[in-house]
């Protein structure tokens, strides 16, 4: 009879209370009734095995139900007789009842175990995917770090209402519903008394809610705060005691500190008056049909039995009614959560594939940019009506002052983002017919910003080209001057790099960027080139692999080198989003215009 | 578990109220436990004799008890909302006072992301431990205890019968949970893991999308996801047969009960309410058992997070005063002398990062070092404001060695513009008068516009007043180093250290920074450390680095001639095949000399 006790507290909230978690964050789904939909969708693949659980949680219900009253029967019918036999049979009936509600309900919950799981790994996967599709506007739109706690927050909040509630929640309507009948059949008037609790104990449930949710929202806050003044003390630290700042520092943390102190005893303290009080709404009930029972049973109107079987109803019957006020919510998060999952889904993503997309041969890397007109925002341009050409095999050099749009230039050409007007043309096909990643297989790319993953150098290496063999990446290596160090690396090529790479230096980590470029051997190849973070030798390197790795491929290079400047087959100089002069190393210099300045006045003052 | 224990010394003051909150819950599990007894009460003296007056009594009674059982029970609660929270409270003050006291060396060791996550989450873990511990860890046992004895006073040839079984209820809780910690942790791994494919996914969304790599990173997220899918189903799988599984043995003993409790009371041994009041007392001892499951989750956490924060408290603080340390003068002339010094990090496999440095810094000198990544050129300035202590040799400020000098007073003539720039939320003119914070604006602006950083200043929605974002985000690298280096300089300090701080600006403005500091901090001595030559070329002295040496020092004249290291990055940046450059650059210096004569 003490069924499914607690059973509310389920995994993903044990496991959440013993993280950092928000507890009491509620929000609102703004179109419930769709996400609902939705989110039903991706169990609706399980129908068949979502029926079988029903039946189930119905059959384990009945027998739940029917425990309490055979309870009663033993008392009434056998015990107050004196009818051994019949004792033992309700006993050997009571066990029946007991153990297949038990295993009924490990069974049902096993299925749901999976389905639900399964269930969240597909909406899980579904976003994944979503996100490869999403063209960099979004990522710019959407800082990674909001991103990424959104997301997992977010599918949190689903796994924590779906993972375990569905079940407790068809079985906590179903025993209501049963208790309500069993109770009125057996008596109508301790029924009814019976009821007289429930009311009362929606309204007190709402009522705590209320205060304990306004709570935990402030507390949430104040939470917020303390971690930002954390986050930044403890990242500041060195500043902090270089200019002795510790002691407004504390002063700062102290009082951020008081504040969640405060906050956290208020929301916890109205969260923990519902334990209390449900624990005496269960002896209430049992005082009241105690007491009236008892007066009944004198008046000869309700028997011994009949009471036990109430009492033992009337513990079954707070619990459902508890659960529900908690798991409405968990709902509500859920759908607040999953709704925002969905919107990042159903974003439509910018760049797709034509259907008609050509599958790109062997390219010469003839590239040719007929005039291109773009910005970020619609309503601000950033490459004016620009064109230019660059034949198989040349080097253009990128040149102009930060912000002049030279990045925006390669992003174009990689088709990260797509132009408002004009045409870019590979080998004379516009790269709006090509696929997307026929385009990028054909382009090696390496960003001023080298991104590496937290997997061994080799690894890292074979990102370039998937099938490549080890032998092939480290010969990538030696052309890109990054065996050398590798070499002395603990582990080699095995080494594992640790998050983004740290524990390599800004250089390393270039000469890694290269061996992929590299190896994904492409006919065009895009380079950002680093500016002064790297030591001279180093950049001598680099200098060595870029230009091993440029020869007989057409190049375009973000230049920042005199020597690189000088070596291009054409320079354009760029300038509020326009080629405002162009021509070899020689003619630009001999124009002694806008060029000239640049890299002239870059000198002006210095002692020779 | 050591680690758990030790920080739970941070209850110490509270001792008190925890102790008044465990008896006020004895108070609520006793009275829990009263109402099935009254309850066999009413049934053996009220309703089987036809009694009336005892079930109205004992109504009357039951009510008072449940009444005052609630009130005890908010009380105790508050109490224990309390311990809880005041223990969070001071623990992570502790914590937050102990990396305020951390040098460098320390800082380094255990990492920024480290320690922020061990002051947040790691706190609230514990705090959550404590929480669970005080509601149930002792709520559960006594209400076992408490039932069970009640049992065997009811009855005790029946509560013996029905021992067998709550003894295998125990065994069934044990291994239900220290199977559950370890799956815990595992599971836990596996989300670690499939965040951590997400998370490089998105930061790495450019490199992603360069390759064509979708298709890999799908399948690597597939990967991450299915192994963590599949823990999970295992996990929960677990946890939900849990419940079952005691609720079995339990309701087990309460068919025993009226089994064996009903041929005793056809034989008249036992009463009907006494009966009734067993099975109660088996179901109130069930609830308790349940919560424990959460309670092992909850200590399994804590116990890592104590672990983790018994680290920090471990750390000795690298450098403190010496007992005979002394404030510098008033007056000092910021002369500065490196005597023989070598420096190794400890790890660093004993290798040192400095050998043998010395050199002499006459006051208002400036100094430029040169040399590769890894040379050391940071750690050498470091050493100066004692942000790291040397292990041989000694740094003397106008003769006094710097370990003699109080930190305080030491670090109140020294400004540095660390490598990666900090600063704070806040507005721009508080991020510059940051060592400051009561210089006045004229103040603040004049060192603004020495770090070339005024005019871009005016130009942001509210200038000096603009909000600086969290870690400054709302700002590019070069506009933050100049902030950086306003800051440093708003303190006229005796020495300033400039490392690498000028690395995202472009050369024309870093000239600029370079002509204007030179008036505003006459008399200072100055620490250059750059990459670029042309920032170097003005020094007074040049030292050149090379793998923790010193290669030469002198000036660009000196070193032109005689330093092979600095001729190979001079011609690497200026000079050999940029001839052309170079010679235009002499050219525009002959024909502005010419304008000006």
């Amino acid at each position: 009879m003490a069924e499914n006790e607690k059973s509310s507290m389920n995994f993903s909230q044990a496991m959440r209370r013993g993280g950092p978690g928000n507890p009491g964050r509620i929000e609102k789904a703004k179109d419930v009734r769709s996400t609902a939909y939705r989110l039903g969708q991706y169990l609706w693949e399980y129908k068949f095995t979502l029926l079988i659980v029903f039946l189930l949680v119905v059959g384990y219900t009945l027998t739940g139900l029917a425990s309490p009253y055979l309870l009663g029967r033993a008392i009434d019918g056998f015990i107050i007789k004196k009818d051994l036999q019949g004792l033992t049979q309700t006993a050997v009936l009571m066990i029946l009842a007991y153990f297949s509600t038990n295993v009924l309900q490990v069974i049902s919950n096993w299925v749901m175990a999976t389905i639900t799981q399964r269930a969240l790994k597909k909406i899980r996967t579904d976003l994944f995917t979503q996100l490869q599709m999403l063209s960099l506007r979004f990522y710019d739109q959407n800082p990674s770090g909001d991103l990424m706690s959104r997301l997992t927050n977010d599918i949190d909040a689903i796994n924590q209402a779906v993972s375990m509630n569905i079940t407790s929640l068809m079985a906590s309507v179903l025993t209501l519903a049963g208790i309500l009948v069993a109770m009125f059949m057996l008596d109508f008037w301790l029924a009814l008394a019976s009821l007289l609790v429930v009311p009362f104990t929606i309204w007190f449930t709402t009522f705590i809610a209320k205060y304990s949710r306004r709570g935990f929202r402030s507390l949430q806050t104040k939470l917020g705060e303390l971690n930002g003044n954390i986050e930044e003390t403890i990242s500041g630290q060195r500043v902090i005691k270089a200019f002795r700042r510790n002691e407004s520092a504390y002063e700062t943390f102290k009082n951020a500190n008081e504040a969640v102190y405060e906050a956290g005893k208020y929301a916890h303290t109205y969260a923990f008056l519902l334990m209390p009080f449900t624990n005496q709404i269960g002896n209430l009930f049992v005082i009241c049909l105690a007491g009236l029972g008892g007066w009944l049973a004198i008046k000869g109107l309700v028997t011994v039995g009949l009471l036990a079987t109430f009492i033992s109803y009337g513990r079954q019957f707070i619990q459902p009614v508890r659960q529900l006020s908690e798991l409405y919510n968990s709902i509500q998060s859920a759908l607040a959560g999953a709704e925002r999952v969905f919107e990042i889904i159903d974003t439509e993503p910018e760049l797709t594939d034509s259907p008609s997309a050509l599958t790109l041969g062997k390219i010469n890397g003839a590239v040719k940019f007929v005039d291109v007109h773009f910005g970020y925002r619609q309503d601000v341009p950033v490459i004016k009506q620009m064109s230019l050409e660059a034949k198989p095999g040349q080097t253009i050099a990128l040149v102009g002052p930060t912000g002049a749009g030279k990045t925006t230039i390669i992003n174009l050409l990689s088709r990260f983002y797509d132009i408002q007007s004009g045409s870019i043309l590979i080998d004379g096909t516009d790269i709006r017919d090509l696929r997307k990643e026929d385009l990028r297989r054909s382009l090696g790319i390496v960003l001023q910003d080298t991104f590496l993953f937290s997997d061994s150098v080799m690894e890292n290496i074979r990102y370039g080209r998937l099938e490549a063999s080890d032998e092939e990446c480290i010969q990538a290596a030696r052309i890109a001057e990054a065996d050398h160090f590798i070499r002395q690396l603990p582990m080699e090529y095995q080494t594992i790099l640790s998050e983004r790479g740290s524990n390599l230096s800004q250089g390393q980590r270039q000469l890694l960027a290269i061996s992929r470029a590299v190896l994904a051997n492409p006919a065009i190849l895009i380079l950002d080139e680093a500016t002064s973070s790297v030591d001279t030798r180093t950049e001598a390197r680099i200098q060595k692999a870029l230009l091993k790795l440029m020869e007989g491929r057409t190049s375009f290079v973000i230049a920042h080198r005199l020597s690189t400047i000088r070596d291009a087959d054409h320079v354009l100089v760029i300038h509020h989003g326009e080629i405002i002069e162009q021509g070899t190393h020689q003619q630009l210099l001999d124009q002694k215009g806008f060029f000239y300045n640049l890299y002239i006045s870059q000198f002006k003052g210095q002692q020779i | 578990m050591k680690a758990l224990i030790r920080i739970s010394r941070f209850l110490k003051p509270y001792w008190l109220k925890s102790l008044f909150s465990t008896i006020f819950l004895l108070c609520v599990v006793f009275l829990d436990l009263a109402i099935p007894r009254l309850v066999q009460q009413i049934i053996d003296q009220g309703i089987t004799p036809g009694n009336l007056t005892v079930v109205k009594q004992t109504t009357l009674i039951m009510l008072g008890v449940s009444f005052l059982n609630m009130l005890l029970a908010i009380i105790y609660n508050t109490l224990s909302v309390y311990v809880s929270e005041a223990f969070a409270r001071d623990l992570r003050e502790a914590v937050f006072q102990k990396i305020q006291d951390f040098s460098y060396k320390n800082l380094d060791s255990l990492r920024t992301g480290n320690l922020i996550v061990r002051l947040t989450s790691d706190v609230s873990v514990l705090q959550n431990t404590i929480r669970m511990s005080l509601r149930f860890g002792i709520r559960a046992p006594l209400i076992i205890i408490g039932s069970l004895a009640l049992m065997f006073a009811t009855d005790s040839a029946l509560a013996l019968k029905v021992f067998p079984l709550l003894l295998l209820t125990i065994v069934v809780v044990w291994f239900f949970i220290s199977r559950l910690g370890p799956l815990f942790l595992r599971v836990q791994k596996r989300l670690d893991n499939l965040n951590m494919v997400l998370q490089e996914n998105i930061a790495g969304v450019r490199v992603v999308k360069a390759f064509a790599q979708r298709r890999h990173e799908e399948e690597r997220f597939e990967t991450a996801n299915e192994a963590f899918t599949e823990m999970h189903i295992r996990i929960m799988r677990f946890h939900s047969s849990f419940s079952p599984a005691l609720t079995m043995l339990i309701n087990l003993a309460i068919v025993l009960v009226v089994w064996m409790g009903g041929f005793q009371s056809i034989k008249g041994n036992l009463s009907l309410g006494a009966i009734v009041a067993f099975t109660d007392y088996l179901m109130t001892a069930l609830a308790p058992l349940t919560l424990l499951v959460m309670l092992s989750n909850a200590l399994a956490a804590g116990i890592a997070s104590a672990e983790r924060l018994s680290e920090v408290f471990d750390t000795k603080t690298a450098i403190l005063d010496d007992p005979s340390a002394f404030p510098l003068p008033e007056e000092i002339n910021g002369e500065v002398a490196f005597h023989h010094v070598s420096f190794y990090y400890d790890g660093a496999d004993g290798e040192n990062i400095l050998d043998d440095i010395d050199f002499y810094v006459k006051p208002g000198q400036t100094v430029a070092i040169l040399g590769a990544t890894g040379s050391g050129k940071s750690t050498l300035v470091n050493l100066i404001p004692r942000f790291y202590e040397v292990t041989t040799g000694s740094i003397t400020i106008d003769g006094c060695d710097i370990r003699q000098i109080t930190q305080e007073s030491l670090l109140s003539i020294i400004s540095i513009t660390p490598q990666d720039t900090v600063l704070f939320s806040g507005t721009v003119r508080e991020n510059i008068a940051y060592g400051k914070p009561n210089a006045d604006l004229d103040d603040v602006i004049l060192a603004a516009k020495i770090a070339q950083a005024h005019n871009f200043i005016m130009e942001l929605p509210d200038g000096y007043q603009t909000q600086v974002a969290q870690r400054g985000v709302n700002l590019s690298g070069g506009q933050k180093q100049r902030i950086s280096i306003a800051r440093a300089v708003l303190r006229r300090p005796k020495i300033l250290i400039l490392d690498d701080s000028t690395s995202a600006v472009d050369v024309e403005t870093e000239t600029k920074i370079q002509t204007a500091l030179r008036d505003y901090i006459k008399g200072s001595t100055c620490f250059i450390v750059a990459q670029r030559i042309s920032t170097v070329l003005s020094a007074d002295k040049i030292i050149v680095l090379e793998k923790g040496k010193i290669a030469a020092q002198g000036t660009h004249a000196e070193l032109i001639k005689n330093c092979a290291i600095y001729k190979e990055i001079y011609d690497s940046q200026l000079g050999d095949g940029n001839h052309l450059v170079y010679d235009l650059l002499k050219q525009k210096k002959f024909a502005g000399a010419e304008a000006n004569g």
